[in-house]
């Protein structure tokens, strides 16, 4: 226990601030992935077959390469990309991208591919009627997606959302090897110092049960929230 | 865009995915004997062996696999009366204790997939074996067993994609997989998109073999 003391002493506070990281990376990622989602839902739809084809690589090629290694791709060329960019505007300076930054941005790509399937497939089980049904009653465009279509694709959707949100947090653990302190990066600094990684790399463990388990329960009252009615 | 690199890459790459490939045909093939034994714990009546089922089942989904891999070889080499066991000869080597993680976190969702298999087989081909006088255990394993598994093929098909996966780990224990030389050619030449492209494209690849097997297998056992 002393391990986990607040303070100087011990690991508890480091460790404390390390999970509110991964909170924040999670939800960043989580964001961003919703962003992405937002863009390739729509093409995934779409009728046009190039369209199709962007969508469906992105959706593939995200979901059949490792996490690990799409976290390397980032870590090492971001510099490089954002210096590239710069180097454009005529800045030639040296460009250090903040581990934060990359981190959330790679797990918000793996994590938008995912989102956009649970997104394709909820609309997609819409019933066709309820699109046509918003067409005679003659509701504009925003009026048809916002009133009818968006609130029974949040109800099919949040129960698959939940899984993407599981997966989005225990893929943040992944971030560690880019040097972002969040909970592995900050066991691993403890576990280094204190020699005992059994103990710090356990509690890691039982911080990832909480903040699922703490995760599934709000989520499930969301659930309940948007299938009222049914 | 460097050409001459992703070529000169490709044939250690390929050497790498070699390893890649072992280490999850072997953590699939012990996982799946630990999913199956699970998910035969979990439809037990006993409360306890029940809830241990899936107290084991809650661990290790609810957790990142990284840490159940750090655990493992950095955390049980810690424990001296460990050290002087016969087991310590499999835990010293990297390589098996990536296996073991492997292993039972495979073995975990494969209990899952496992269970809610054997849940929906309709009662009534159970009873038909039963009124047909066939002993339990016979019905358990020539009937119950395979209906479980063609109804699990599509779902255990998404899991053996996500091991493979899962399998990049082991470079985070100094295993030299397809993960684990990429990133090292990528931190020597500082060409990252250019051996991504490679990498990725192997791992694709698999993928690609792996979905189309399953989609064979599905067909095959498909009960029409």
């Amino acid at each position: 226990m002393e391990l986990l003391a607040f303070g100087d002493t011990g690991w508890g506070d480091e460790l404390f601030r390390a999970t509110l990281m991964t909170i924040a990376v999670s939800i960043t990622a989580m964001i961003i992935g919703f962003l992405f989602a937002l863009i390739f839902t729509p093409l995934k739809l779409s009728k046009n077959k190039f369209l199709n084809f962007i969508a469906n690589s992105y959706t593939t090629i995200i979901r059949g390469v490792p996490e690990l290694l799409v976290i390397y791709l980032f870590f090492f060329g971001g510099t490089g990309a954002v210096m590239f960019v710069a180097s454009i505007f005529g800045y030639n300076e040296y460009i250090e991208i903040n581990a934060f930054i990359t981190g959330a941005f790679a797990i918000g790509i793996i994590s938008g591919a995912y989102s956009t399937e649970v997104f394709r497939g909820a609309i997609q089980s819409i019933d066709k009627g309820q699109f046509e049904a918003a067409n005679v009653l003659g509701l504009n465009k925003f009026g048809k997606f916002f009133k009818i279509i968006l609130p029974q694709t949040l109800r099919l959707a949040i129960p698959n959302l939940s899984n993407v949100w599981q997966i989005t947090l225990k893929d943040t653990s992944l971030i560690s090897v880019t040097g972002l302190v969040e909970i592995m990066r900050q066991s691993y600094i403890a576990a280094g110092s204190t020699r005992d990684p059994l103990f710090f790399y356990s509690f890691a463990a039982v911080l990832y049960l909480l903040l699922t388990f703490v995760s599934m329960k709000l989520i499930n009252r969301l659930e309940v929230k948007y299938s009222r009615g049914y | 865009m460097d050409l001459e690199l992703m070529i000169n890459s490709l044939p250690k790459l390929l050497n790498a995915a070699v390893i890649t490939l072992k280490l999850l045909s072997v953590s699939l093939i012990i996982g799946l004997f630990i999913g199956l034994f699970f998910a035969i714990l979990r439809l037990n009546k006993n409360i306890f062996i029940n809830r241990f089922a899936y107290g084991y089942s809650y661990v290790f989904r609810g957790t990142p696999l990284l840490v159940q891999i750090f655990i493992i070889y950095f955390g049980l080499g810690q424990i001296e009366y460990l050290r002087s066991t016969v087991l310590w000869i499999i835990l010293k080597e990297p390589y098996w204790c990536a296996i073991i993680a492997f292993a039972l976190n495979t073995g975990a969702y494969t209990s899952e997939i496992l269970r809610s298999a054997f849940q929906t087989i309709k009662p009534g081909i159970i009873e038909a074996g039963k009124s047909l006088g066939i002993s339990n255990r016979v019905i358990f394993y020539k009937i119950q067993i395979p209906i479980a598994i063609r109804q699990s093929l599509p779902a255990y098909g998404n899991e053996i994609i996500l091991m493979m996966k899962g399998t990049s780990l082991a470079s985070t224990v100094t295993i030299m997989d397809l993960t684990g030389v990429a990133k090292y050619i990528i931190s020597t030449t500082f060409k990252p998109i250019e051996v991504f492209i490679v990498a990725g494209g192997i791992y694709l690849f698999m993928t690609f073999i792996i979905h189309n097997v399953i989609k064979f297998l599905e067909k095959k056992y498909s009960f029409n």
